[in-house]
């Protein structure tokens, strides 16, 4: 004899078919702690898990949103596109990796470049596009990140890059591999005028861009747990055969060994950049609110 | 003379064998024989340099990573006096997979330095197969500051796989060391030359190559990535090299038509390691003009010269 008899009738806010249907990314499960939490409030807290501080990945226009004062951002060359200077062809012709690329992106190539303020302070900015080709560095990549210092060169202003690249970019060859060396002639010249580059090493950072401007600022910041190194773990494994270290070239593993000034978060980093830039002698234009 | 012999060289070193042969029979002495073998030499040389002249990209790279041919130091050996090793980056350790020093070439004092492999197993524990550490190109670095300081034009000679993947090469940072480099490169005030001697590989090669010239031995080679590596990524199979050898574009002759290799520098037929007195003398000559020239340009001129040389390189489509 039972003390009480149990419901048989379904859960009210199930569906008679079994599932409970729900929009497809109105939910984001965590990577870093497992949390669920709705979409909207992620995106409005920049991407960074509310509950354990981890940072995702983050859309560039959601990045030059966050960076950029409402309204100052103007986009440069926008309409820079890679052409196919080799014919390259792999397991996909380079001219059809670039076309899906484009489709998938919605932009012509992996690294958007303008000039705007943060926080008042007037700079030359640069964001790679990850989400387009994993943000390698071909022709196009290599002269739009030359302008950023060109046109900071010109007016005066210090530059940014935040930095997100797996390095070179094979289909364009040589040619990728030689937009090391002139981006990092252009950033000498930066240098020689006595004007501020900042660089931000976003998750990861490796290959030809981080051998050459994104490891040439006045100040290198990371954002936390960003991977960040010349080799990737893999080839590294490969090469040596053995398990690497926890932590192994992790934005946490460079300050620790002294090849980053700074991790900051990204909900400060706006702040942060426009603070530092601030005590290398850059004006923070004050609007009258 | 080398000893080992590439697939492709098989032919040519066969027939060379049965020279040798006959010429042993003919010791005796027969007149017909020795127009024969006469005969025979003529052909062995048109072959080889037929077949040399029209070598695939695949063929060039076996080439260029030959184990006999000529490195850094054989090259320093040949074309250099008094050439005096410098060590260390006075920070960590010395990198024997760069070496460099001061010395001569035809009187002219001069700051050279280049990868260097090694010629067997106990060589290339020591040079780590001409794979550089941080600690490498930081001594490059101390040495291109030191050059600049007393007016010494520089020399570089290219010859590496890549930069060393590694825990410690990346603890000491890989990366901002071959950066540094490049920077330091593009604002130095004295003249600089860099020549591919066999293979240039990746950023690790280009470290200590942006020079007012490049210049590139006939079989060398010089590329973003290792076919290898672009096969096994791009491929997803590290066996499809030989076709990411010619996708890839890394030839001399490749280089010259992309805009980036200024000269490209005869080799003995059949490759350096076959001649390499003949090579470094054809090395030397090069070397000396291409100085000459540099030393001509007034200096703020070169200065720009070089970085226009960079910044030109790329190829850019509108939307």
């Amino acid at each position: 004899m039972a003390w009480w008899r149990r419901k048989k009738e379904p859960l009210q806010n199930q569906s008679p078919e079994g599932k409970v249907s729900v929009p497809k990314g109105l939910w984001s499960k965590c990577e870093g702690c497992g949390e669920i939490t709705y979409t909207e409030e992620l995106v409005q807290n920049l991407r960074v898990c509310p509950v354990c501080g981890h940072h995702h990945v983050m859309p560039t226009d959601e990045r030059i949103a966050a960076t950029m004062d409402e309204g100052s951002w103007v986009e440069l060359h926008a309409d820079m596109r890679s052409g196919d200077p080799l014919g390259f062809k792999d397991q996909k012709p380079y001219g059809k990796r670039l076309a899906a690329a484009r489709e998938k992106a919605q932009r012509e190539d992996a690294f958007v470049c303008g000039t705007g303020r943060v926080e008042g302070v007037e700079v030359a900015a640069g964001f790679f596009a990850f989400e387009f080709m994993g943000g390698s560095m071909g022709s196009v990549v290599g002269e739009k990140v030359t302008r950023v210092f060109e046109v900071a060169l010109e007016r005066r202003i210090p530059a940014i890059v935040f930095n997100a690249s797996g390095g070179a970019r094979m289909q364009e060859g040589i040619l990728s591999l030689m937009q090391m060396a002139k981006t990092s002639a252009a950033r000498a010249r930066l240098r020689d005028a006595g004007l501020p580059y900042v660089s931000v090493l976003l998750h990861p950072t490796t290959g030809g861009v981080a051998a050459s401007f994104a490891f040439l600022g006045d100040i290198i910041v990371a954002e936390p747990l960003a991977l960040i190194g010349f080799a990737g773990p893999r080839v590294i494994k490969e090469t040596i055969g053995q398990e690497l270290p926890e932590g192994f070239q992790r934005a946490e593993f460079l300050l620790e060994h002294g090849m980053i000034d700074r991790i900051v978060s990204r909900l400060e980093m706006r702040e942060q950049l426009a603070t530092m830039l601030e005590l290398l002698g850059c004006e923070r234009e004050r609007e009258s609110a | 003379m080398s000893t080992r012999v590439l697939e492709f060289e098989r032919p040519i070193v066969e027939l060379e064998g049965k020279i040798r042969e006959l010429k042993l029979l003919l010791t005796g002495g027969d007149e017909g024989m020795a127009a024969e073998i006469e005969r025979l030499e003529k052909k062995a040389r048109e072959l080889r340099e037929e077949r040399y002249a029209s070598l695939s990209p695949w063929e060039q790279l076996q080439i260029a990573k030959h184990p006999d041919r000529p490195y850094t130091l054989d090259y320093v050996g040949e074309i250099t006096s008094d050439f005096c090793e410098l060590r260390g980056d006075r920070a960590f350790a010395d990198d024997p997979a760069i070496v460099g020093g001061l010395c001569r070439v035809r009187g002219r004092r001069l700051m050279v330095m280049g990868h260097q492999k090694g010629r067997n197993t106990k060589e290339n524990v020591l040079r780590n197969f001409g794979m550089a550490r941080p600690e490498g190109y930081r001594k490059s670095q101390r040495l291109m500051k030191m050059a600049e300081r007393f007016g010494l034009p520089i020399l570089c000679f290219i010859d590496t796989a890549g930069a060393y993947p590694g825990i410690g090469a990346e603890e000491r940072g890989q990366a901002e060391a071959i950066a540094a480099n490049l920077e330091l490169m593009a604002s130095l005030r004295v003249p600089t030359i860099s020549v591919v001697i066999g293979e240039g590989g990746s950023g690790g090669a280009l470290a200590i190559g942006l020079t007012d010239r490049i210049l590139m031995l006939e079989h060398s080679v010089y590329s973003v990535i290792s076919p290898r590596g672009c096969a096994s990524i791009l491929w997803k199979n590290a066996e499809a090299e030989q076709t990411a050898a010619e996708q890839l574009r890394m030839t001399a002759l490749d280089l010259q038509n992309l805009g980036i290799c200024d000269e490209i520098i005869p080799e003995t037929t059949g490759g350096a390691h076959r001649g390499l007195t003949t090579t470094a003398a054809a090395l030397e000559d090069a070397i000396v003009r291409h100085f000459d020239e540099l030393g001509r340009i007034d200096e703020p001129t070169r200065t720009r010269q070089r970085y226009e040389k960079f910044r030109r390189i790329g190829h850019i489509e509108k939307a």
